[in-house]
């Protein structure tokens, strides 16, 4: 995994970086775009200084309000840079900083994990609209930390989050996908 | 492109944030992708998106709409991507919208599998009611396709292009994911959802002809290393086909009859009546910013 990379950004101009680190994600208001990885780099171009930026999803709705808000900071710090968006390396939940992942958590969202499943639990007698995935994901309920979760949609309110539930507080819960 | 997305406002073209590959990488060393190779897979990821979009606030349940939308909205952006190279490859002031919303049916290069309507093939008409089965059916031999086709795509030597397949390979796998679900649940169901799914794919299984046939944009794409030669997936994606259809106890049907060639320009009936609805906004406000 390389989440090195976005966990140590190359802090080339911190004063930017500065700047920068107050805007979060439209849609989700507790973790910045740093966090998230989605502010790359900001380095000397051809043309002067440039912020980079990667989508999450290819037709994510927010990237238009995160260039704007970019844009806009970068211009009430007088700053002059260029934003400009990168889509290689491809943007990965991988790079997401364990402290997003903590604020993911306390916000209700569960985060994105890597490990694999464990089976053993019966959900059968739920009704479920979705997968029937020989081994399903197991991801803990962000509300009570309960391992009794089922998914209810692969896909949720936003292209990057799934719907889950919790059969033990019985709470729905968003679960921001590996990606 | 999106008649929501604030992108194709004049005073933010302007700023020119064109999204380019990687940071070492873009021009140096990198082969444009044939224009009517990077249509071909624009206009399949528009045209599907657009179709699937169909089902917004129409889902069979709440789940499968917002799964359906998130889809199109995959679709779509990974349209935008292509089309926005495409673009930059063309030059003489094409954009985004210019190709999507000011190309007529010859012009569009996706297959014929994509523009069909969602009605069954047991539905009267083609405006019969949409059939989700029809819907699964296809999203899952598209997605087939496109899971081996991104996963290759990655090693391009457009290097923009292997830049959008890494993007478009995460979405698709999902993609996959559902359909293929779905499609073991209607096939491996009841009779009623298994006669629904063996008509389905009954219908559109012929349309997937046309994915092995070459078009000259595909041999030329694939003799410049930009991008593939059809035939080159085609074990895979039987393979793939194949342990799908085997779990949802479906029949697959043969092979024959006629070889749809909607990638040559050559379309349906159906895809006016799509860039109908998806281009009248656009071409009856051409000077149009939102």
């Amino acid at each position: 995994m390389s989440s090195s990379i976005a966990q140590t950004p190359v802090c080339s101009h911190p004063q930017i970086w500065a700047a920068l680190e107050a805007l979060t994600d439209p849609e989700i208001p507790v973790v910045t775009l740093r966090e998230l990885g989605i502010l790359r780099e900001v380095r000397d171009g051809v043309g002067g200084l440039e912020v980079v930026i990667t989508p999450t999803y290819s037709g994510c709705p927010a990237m238009g309000q995160i260039e704007d808000d970019v844009r806009d900071t970068l211009a009430a710090h007088g700053i002059d840079a260029r934003v400009v968006t990168q889509l290689a390396p491809a943007w990965s939940t991988d790079w997401m900083s364990d402290v997003a992942k903590d604020k993911l958590r306390a916000y209700g969202i569960a985060p994105p994990q890597c490990g694999s499943a464990t089976g053993g639990r019966d959900a059968s007698s739920v009704v479920r609209f979705s997968a029937r995935a020989a081994t399903p994901e197991v991801v803990p309920c962000p509300q009570c930390g309960s391992q009794n979760t089922t998914e209810t949609s692969h896909f949720g309110s936003t292209a990057c989050k799934a719907l889950y539930r919790c059969l033990d507080c019985m709470e729905p819960f968003d679960y921001f996908k590996p990606y | 492109m999106q008649t929501t997305e604030p992108s194709a406002a004049p005073d933010r073209a302007k700023q020119a944030s064109v999204p380019s590959g990687g940071s070492a990488s873009h021009a140096v060393g990198s082969v444009g992708a044939p224009i009517d190779y990077l249509l071909q897979l624009a206009d399949n990821a528009l045209i599907l998106g657009q179709r699937n979009a169909e089902w917004c606030g129409h889902g069979p349940i709440l789940e499968e709409d917002l799964a359906l939308a998130n889809n199109s909205l995959d679709l779509i952006g990974q349209a935008r991507l292509l089309y926005q190279h495409a673009a930059q490859l063309i030059g003489n002031g094409a954009t985004e919208d210019s190709l999507a919303y000011f190309r007529d049916v010859p012009d569009f290069r996706n297959y014929t599998l994509l523009e069909l309507p969602h009605s069954s093939p047991l539905a009267a008409t083609a405006s019969g009611d949409r059939d989700y089965a029809t819907t699964i059916v296809r999203n899952f031999l598209y997605s087939a396709l496109m899971a081996l086709m991104w996963e290759r795509l990655q090693d391009s030597a457009d290097r923009q292009l292997a830049a959008i397949a890494a993007k478009s390979l995460k979405e698709v796998r999902y993609h996959l994911r559902h359909s293929r679900d779905w499609l073991v649940r209607f096939g491996d169901g009841t009779d009623a959802s298994h006669a629904r799914a063996q008509a389905a794919l009954d219908h559109l299984m012929p349309y997937t002809q046309e994915f092995w046939t070459d078009s000259a944009a595909e041999i030329s794409a694939s003799s410049s290393g930009a991008g593939l030669a059809p035939r080159e997936l085609q074990a895979d994606w039987n393979t793939l086909v194949d342990s799908a259809l085997g779990e949802a106890t479906l029949k697959r049907p043969t092979d024959q009859g006629y070889v749809s060639r909607g990638k040559q320009g050559v379309h349906s009936e159906h895809l006016g009546f799509v860039l109908a609805e998806m281009q009248s906004l656009a071409r009856a406000h051409p000077q149009a910013a939102w």
